[in-house]
């Protein structure tokens, strides 16, 4: 008998120890999904990076490569909640409906969806990078370097996100050079290097001497370098990979955003937020200027930088024409955040038709 | 637009370079597959032989280490196919499918520490002529070695089956093990050796991409070409010179498409991108509507195990 007493005493000791070591370390556990892997140095390698931050702020992370945007998502989030996580930064626009769906099962759980706008229930937020106002900059700096007056652009998928970026380099370039032509070929990929860099050759055979992308490898830049013209990073900076052909980058910057976000969980104060952030808040960040652009060019790019930040100058001010010649946006007025989002149609100077 | 003769000079040169995978990895797998073995693993040795060169030439620093550890990275893991399909006479359509899947995921394991890495500049020969005669000047100089040796490898692989005695074997190999084993021939040794080679040239052709086309490395950078060198052998019947066709076929689609795009043809891009695809198909298929000749050239004991009871 006294056995079986020292034994229940030793095994509810352990267990009380159990539980207090349970309650002392309830760290905040923070899950990532992401679309691709994270060695595609691009958009999913940025996220990656952030998450990293948060690690680094002394919080639990765990992540989930590759995962499509289907019922598999749904499968994936259910698990990562089951398992303990208080908080899901999902990353990619698709997982917009799975993310609403699992949020309205486990509601003491957050959700955090990128580029999403549905916020269906209050645990979900959405977050997304205004990376426009980066294209701006490289429209300047693209308008101002290039000699042949032909700027080449690869673009991924006909998208409100891609569209804008066109939308505004083009804006941007056309202000300090009004004679430039922006010619676009779609690779209808994020990322594959072989095919990226054919189309950035094709666009320098036919005499761009500025390549700006909207896709995410490193081949186009490389590419760049081989044929001697300018080109910008995107995602990432992409300086080390061809030294002389890469004026700046645009880089993602989510760690800062990421770590908010958990230590708000952490001390209780998360709540319901729609956040879309420029380079104001350093979610986009421009990479150092490269000196082989003139000073002066150099200053004007760091005050349009600060200006784009003080929200004194807008991506997006009128009067702004759509190609057909129809006023988009107002004289004296800017673009606002519903305009953003849907947009599907050219402004005025960019050429040819968006692939339906 | 002013068609200008160097400009067509430079868009065959970028044809020609995009063409070099393609035919490395399909010259391969037609050699694998003449001696009656179809391996579906070519995506997965291209992506090994990728990831395999990009890391060698990270590490050692020399290129050479890398092209030819990048071979002997697409023979190890050959080899593993090779010992399942040939020793162990496991399915070839599986094992093959395994490969590929088995390659994609260890490349992108082994990658996890070269990805952000900037590749090395490869050299190229006979730079200086390039630019002495219009048109052919770029088309024939300023490239590297591997892509002088991709547009060799087709007539070498033509000439090796069809003059050559140890071409006749492994042609006798595939077309009827049984008989060949009863002339005295070790089937099992002619295949392992056929799978071993197709294994290095898709190694090969995986290193071209992460060394000398974007040297660079990222997960899954083969993007399915693999699986397009795959398609080539077959839809070329077995001949060499016809993978060459269908090889500038289809990389000199994808390129003009890119060009049609910037210089503004009103074409749904949708269409233009798919258009290498049908293309290639389409032409290959009527250039080898000869029926007898089709059979000549298929190996009849394509994918079929061969057990010799001794």
């Amino acid at each position: 008998m006294h056995k079986f007493l020292i034994r229940s005493f030793v095994s509810s000791l352990v267990l009380l120890f159990t539980l207090t070591v349970a309650a002392v370390a309830k760290d905040v556990k923070a899950a990532f999904v992401y679309i691709g892997p994270t060695g595609d140095h691009g958009w999913t390698y940025q996220h990656d990076v952030g998450r990293k931050a948060v690690e680094a702020a002394g919080f639990k992370t765990t992540y989930v490569e590759g995962v499509p945007e289907s019922a598999d998502a749904e499968r994936v989030l259910r698990q990562l909640a089951n398992s303990g996580h208080d908080v899901i930064f999902t990353t990619s626009f698709g997982y917009m409906n799975p993310t609403n769906k699992v949020a309205k099962e486990f509601p003491n759980v957050k959700f955090e969806h990128a580029t999403g706008y549905k916020r269906e229930h209050p645990n979900v937020s959405t977050y997304a990078a205004r990376f426009y106002e980066g294209r701006t900059i490289l429209g300047t700096i693209a308008g101002t370097m290039t000699k042949s007056n032909v700027i080449g652009y690869v673009a991924s998928f006909p998208i409100p996100e891609v569209i804008r970026g066109i939308n505004s380099f083009t804006l941007a370039a056309q202000k300090v050079n009004p004679n430039i032509k922006t010619k676009i070929v779609w690779a209808f990929t994020w990322y594959d290097p072989g095919k990226e860099a054919e189309a950035a050759k094709a666009l320098i055979d036919q005499g761009a001497d500025v390549i700006a992308q909207h896709t995410d490898s490193t081949a186009i830049v490389q590419m760049a370098e081989k044929a001697g013209v300018y080109a910008f990073g995107q995602a990432s900076d992409m300086d080390k990979f061809a030294p002389k052909a890469v004026l700046t980058s645009v880089e993602n910057n989510w760690g800062p955003y990421y770590v908010d976000r958990v230590k708000a969980v952490a001390n209780g104060t998360w709540s319901q937020k729609d956040t879309w952030h420029g380079i104001g808040d350093g979610m986009v960040v421009i990479s150092d200027l490269d000196s082989q652009m003139p000073a002066d060019l150099r200053s004007k790019v760091k005050k349009l930088q600060a200006d784009l930040a003080s929200g004194k100058v807008h991506s997006f001010t009128g009067p702004i024409y759509d190609q057909k010649g129809n006023l988009m946006v107002a004289e004296g007025k800017t673009a606002d955040d519903g305009m953003l989002a849907g947009m599907m149609t050219y402004v005025k100077g960019v050429e040819g038709d968006i692939p339906k | 637009m002013i068609i200008d003769i160097n400009f067509i000079g430079l868009i065959i040169a970028s044809i020609m370079a995009s063409a070099v995978p393609l035919i490395l990895a399909s010259c391969g797998e037609l050699i694998t597959e003449r001696s009656g073995v179809l391996n579906l693993g070519v995506e997965g040795m291209m992506i090994i032989g990728a990831i395999s060169g990009f890391a060698l030439m990270t590490v050692t620093g020399s290129l050479i280490i890398a092209i030819f550890g990048a071979m002997l990275a697409g023979v190890l893991i050959s080899t593993i196919f090779a010992f399942l399909t040939q020793t162990l006479i496991t399915n070839h359509v599986a094992t093959g499918l395994a490969l590929t899947i088995f390659g994609i995921g260890i490349s992108a394991m082994i990658g996890k520490n070269f990805v952000g890495i900037p590749g090395k500049e490869f050299p190229v020969l006979f730079e200086g002529l390039k630019d002495i005669i219009p048109l052919l000047g770029p088309i024939l100089f300023g490239h590297s070695i591997v892509f002088y040796f991709a547009f060799a490898l087709p007539f070498i692989t033509s000439y090796f089956l069809k003059k050559t005695k140890i071409g006749l074997i492994v042609r006798a190999v595939g077309d009827s093990p049984e008989s060949a084993s009863n002339q005295g021939i070790n089937v099992r040794l002619v295949r392992y050796a056929c799978i071993l080679y197709g294994g290095a040239m898709s190694g090969l052709a995986g290193a071209y991409l992460s060394m000398i086309y974007t040297p660079q490395w990222i997960e899954n950078m083969t993007g399915g070409r693999g699986w397009i060198a795959l398609a080539l052998v077959v839809f070329s019947t077995w001949n060499p010179i016809k993978i060459l066709i269908g090889a500038m076929i289809f990389g000199g689609l994808t390129i003009i498409q890119f060009h049609m795009q910037a210089i503004g043809v009103r074409i749904p891009v949708q269409f233009l991108t798919a258009l290498p695809y049908i293309v290639t198909i389409i032409v290959l298929v009527v250039i080898s509507r000869d029926s007898r000749k089709i059979r000549l050239s298929t190996p009849s004991s394509l994918g079929k195990s061969f057990h010799k009871d001794n």
